[in-house]
């Protein structure tokens, strides 16, 4: 499920070392889940398991997707962006302000924008929310958790302003005004397929590629898993820093403009709690809060158990109470999880190096005498 | 601080003793088979160098760590301590060379930390009081009970470290590097305070770096090196000749210069650099220091702890900023650039704590190897996965880094091989000067010699090396030029035929006739 697992197979195509089945289970708990999700709702309900049930799924998928992928990368870099389902509210609300037209009062003129604009507008206004929260970490020091909550308060707060609460019902625009389209970013379907699974599928591929094959990746990865060999190393940890928050930012405006268009209008209160939603899709993907480890398959895989779990309890008929007790089960398992994998990678090295150490457990040994020293 | 009443002092037995203790740490023996007294109501110091073993006999002793094998006798019987408190409960205290304060507290519930004194509703707060002011009398110190730590300056911190330590009735009690931070009046009340407790039948460890004020305290000398012991002898007995002559060694031969190339243009100069304490204190590190290092030249920088080694070098890399000079590569001034920009235009540093600053434990050998050159392997928006092989191979080769592989995870290596991998990702960056900050930390000797060939082996194709030690034997090995650090500046400057003892003196370590 993560980088690691993946760099053992590169190295060992043919995979003889033998088959452990508990290993398997273990590093491949999302799919697994994913696929026990799939069987118990087919067999609890005829309608689960049909094409056009998994497509509507998949777009509900799709926003919780799109926005675990943005918090992936901060995470990896070894923070936490709270404020992405308040940008996503508030570039919904934006978007739907837009197409209601600009009135410029000084000039006497109503400006309506093109969609493609507006949608350009949003992701601009998600990086702008982005910038400021990578700025108030790498630049004031301002602990993410911190920065990225103010930030999600102010969003929201601004969402409310722009509307006075009120929700943007008519998103369809005119087409003598040539604002028209907007049902394509999302309500629409590609060769039957949801625009929004479709955005999805491409910002996880760009997302893999970046990962993987990128100068940036190898940075992100090097930085979040340990910052001050990666600065002394020559990586640019602040730009890295500073650029996660854009990308998260740009993510969660993408999925504020999917998810209006989905729902054909844009309301100050969309995406209340989406980022614990997308926090909770990361880490059931394997990746670790502290940086360093995870990968964008893991994290798909995450916000699919997630949403597949909550229709399928919806189909079902339980009541959405229990819902919320289910998937924060998940979640706390899941955390359980990757703390057993990671305990068992730890252990690994000294397994196999043949040195019988410490007879007693539970105790804190330093792997190597100097990692004792390290700073108070 | 209590008299710690013992049964008769029959001077010079043993209260506690370490039989044939061995702790491995991985592939790396920091001690083998060791066997110590702690003699009873008395002073026993422990000599050596950096990485001789000493403080991790001083934790094991203490029942911080759990030995690999070995046993420890204490008033004749065979003990084991599950934890530090363990042997605290037992009347066996330390000093620990860090201090372990909390700052945001103070200097009273500091002393009284885990153990707090209680009344039945609550803690009792006054009677904390009353026994702190005792113990900062006793130690002639200062020091309002109710003042914040992180107020304090290094010294009186150490005091308190010192009281804290005292607040518990112990009979045994170890000092590691109790004195560092201390002015030399502070030492001379420590000292009472220590013969005070010895005469109560307190028995004492004290380990110090500062020969010369051990010898007039102690009246055990024990020196350990590499992990053993060379030599045991009562303090009447020897000098300080004695002590250097024991810890240093003779034999071990970790090289000698590389001869045979011409030394070329000056690659590093750094010019009148001063680094400013980074606790806001105002106290200057490194004071007005000047040193020009040629290309192909080795330079080693001794000093002890707190001289202002690492700050230099990490002043020079781009680390911390310098409060006063510049530092030129190749005549061309290097100052106002990032670490980044230093790299690529070939300056380096190869940090002191390599699990800290040089390696990201979440990533492959290859991917730390390769970390600091990634522009050599990208092709335009992309890297290129085949050239990155090569690279990590070639580089896996050239520092003969033990490793299954490019994809083995770093956390498999030994000490010495991960090591070799952080200085193996500076080198791959074809730098024009390395800097290497304590090369040989925690690394067993074999590895050491292996690091020196390395660096004397670049230096002889044109590289400029400059590293610091702590370790007397270090400098005497490839060093063209050893330069020793003292409080922030050069105090001396010798060739590679300097004796260990002319080193150690400019250093404040020893002062030998």
């Amino acid at each position: 499920m993560t980088d690691v697992s993946q760099a053992r197979k590169q190295s060992s195509p043919s995979a003889s070392e033998g088959f452990d089945l508990a290993k398997l289970l273990l590093e491949g708990r999302a799919f697994f889940a994913l696929i026990v999700i799939i069987v118990v709702f087919s067999i609890l309900s005829p309608y689960y398991l049909s094409v056009a049930n998994f497509l509507t799924m998949a777009s509900h998928v799709a926003i919780f997707g799109i926005l675990a992928i943005g918090m992936l990368l901060v995470i990896l870099n070894g923070g936490i962006d709270l404020s992405v389902g308040s940008t996503l509210g508030l570039a919904g609300v934006v978007a739907g302000f837009l197409i209601q037209g600009v009135t410029l009062t000084w000039l006497g003129v109503v400006l309506y924008p093109p969609v493609w604009v507006v949608a350009v507008l949003a992701c601009m206004l998600g990086a702008v929310v982005g910038l400021i929260n990578g700025v108030l970490i790498a630049r004031f020091k301002v602990p993410a958790f911190v920065a990225t909550l103010g930030v999600m308060y102010m969003a929201r707060g601004l969402a409310l302003l722009m509307t006075s609460g009120l929700t943007y019902n008519n998103l369809g625009g005119k087409p003598e005004l040539g604002n028209t389209g907007f049902d394509a970013l999302g309500f629409n379907r590609l060769f039957g397929v949801p625009t929004g699974v479709v955005v999805l599928v491409v910002i996880a591929l760009v997302g893999s590629i970046v990962l993987n094959r990128t100068a940036f990746g190898r940075w992100l990865y090097a930085s979040g898993g340990n910052e001050r060999a990666a600065e002394l190393s020559g990586v640019p940890v602040k730009t890295v820093q500073i650029s996660v928050y854009v990308l998260s930012g740009i993510c969660a405006a993408i999925a504020g403009l999917i998810l209006s268009s989905q729902l054909t209008s844009a309301g100050p209160t969309a995406g209340t709690t989406y980022e614990l939603t997308a926090i909770a899709a990361v880490v059931i993907g394997g990746a670790a809060l502290t940086g360093g480890r995870g990968n964008i398959r893991g994290t798909l895989l995450g916000a699919f158990v997630i949403g597949f779990l909550s229709d399928g309890l919806v189909i079902i008929g339980i009541s959405s109470y229990w819902q919320t007790v289910f998937t924060g089960a998940v979640i706390v398992l899941a955390v359980l999880l990757n703390a057993v994998q990671y305990r068992r990678r730890s252990k690994l090295p000294s397994a196999t190096g043949g040195q019988p150490t410490s007879q007693k457990r539970g105790k804190a040994e330093p792997a190597n005498p100097a990692q004792g020293k390290t700073a108070r | 601080m209590k008299p710690a009443a013992d049964n008769g002092p029959a001077n010079g037995d043993a209260v506690l003793s370490a039989r044939n203790i061995v702790m491995s740490y991985g592939g790396v023996h920091a001690l083998k088979g060791v066997n110590f007294d702690i003699h009873r109501g008395k002073v026993t110091t422990l000599f050596g160098e950096n990485g001789a073993g000493k403080s991790t006999l001083m934790k094991i002793l203490s029942g911080v760590v759990t030995p690999t094998s070995g046993e420890i006798v204490l008033d004749g019987n065979l003990v084991s301590f599950s934890s530090s408190s363990d042997a605290r409960d037992r009347g066996i205290s330390i000093i620990h060379q860090e201090l372990s304060l909390a700052p945001n507290l103070s200097v009273r519930d500091n002393i009284f930390m885990g153990r707090e004194l209680r009344t039945r509703t609550g803690l009792d707060f006054a009677e904390e009081s009353r026994q702190a002011r005792a113990l900062m009398a006793d130690l002639e110190e200062d020091i309002d009970p109710m003042t914040l730590v992180e107020d304090l300056r290094l010294g009186q911190q150490q005091i308190v470290e010192i009281a804290r330590a005292l607040s518990v009735d112990s009979r045994i009690l170890i000092m590691d590097e109790p004195t560092s931070a201390l002015s030399a009046t502070e030492v001379e009340v420590l000292f009472k305070v220590i013969r005070d407790l010895t005469s109560r039948g307190v028995s004492i460890v004290y380990i110090s770096h500062h020969l010369e004020e051990a010898l007039q305290i102690t009246d055990y000398a024990v020196v350990l090196r590499d992990g053993a012991i060379t030599a045991t002898a009562e303090a009447k007995d020897i000098d300080l000749e004695w002590i250097v002559r024991n810890m240093v060694g003779e034999n071990f031969d970790l090289g000698s210069p590389p001869s045979g190339h011409e030394f070329g243009e000056v690659a590093l100069s750094i010019e009148d650099v001063s680094v400013v304490d980074t606790s806001g204190s105002g106290y200057s590190v490194v004071d007005h220091l000047s040193l020009d290092v040629r290309a192909g030249e080795i330079v080693c920088i001794y000093g002890l702890m707190g001289a202002g080694r690492t700050e230099l070098l990490e002043a020079v890399a781009g680390r911390v900023p310098m409060a006063g000079g510049r530092a030129l590569l190749e005549g061309e001034d290097v100052s106002g650039l990032s670490i980044a920009q230093r790299i690529s235009k070939g300056l380096v540093l190869v940090p002191e704590d390599r699990q800290r600053d040089g390696l990201v434990q979440t990533m492959t050998v290859g991917r730390n190897l390769s970390l600091a050159s990634i522009e050599a392997f990208a092709k335009g928006l992309f890297l290129s996965r085949s050239r990155e092989r090569e690279l990590v191979e070639d580089s896996i080769r050239k520092v003969t880094v033990k490793t299954a592989g490019g994809n083995a995870m770093i956390g498999s290596l030994s000490g010495g091989n991960q090591q070799k991998v952080v200085i193996g990702k500076m080198l791959t960056t074809n730098p024009k000067v390395i800097l290497l900050d304590e090369p040989s930390r925690g690394i067993d000797v074999g590895a050491k010699a292996e690091v020196f060939r390395l660096l004397s082996e670049r230096a002889a194709q044109g590289l400029a090396v400059v590293f610091s030690t702590s370790e007397v034997n270090e400098c005497l090995s490839i060093a063209h030029r050893i330069v020793v650090m003292r409080r922030g500046r050069i105090s001396a400057e010798f060739g590679a035929n300097a004796t260990k003892e002319q080193i150690m003196a400019a250093s404040g370590e020893a002062v030998v006739a």
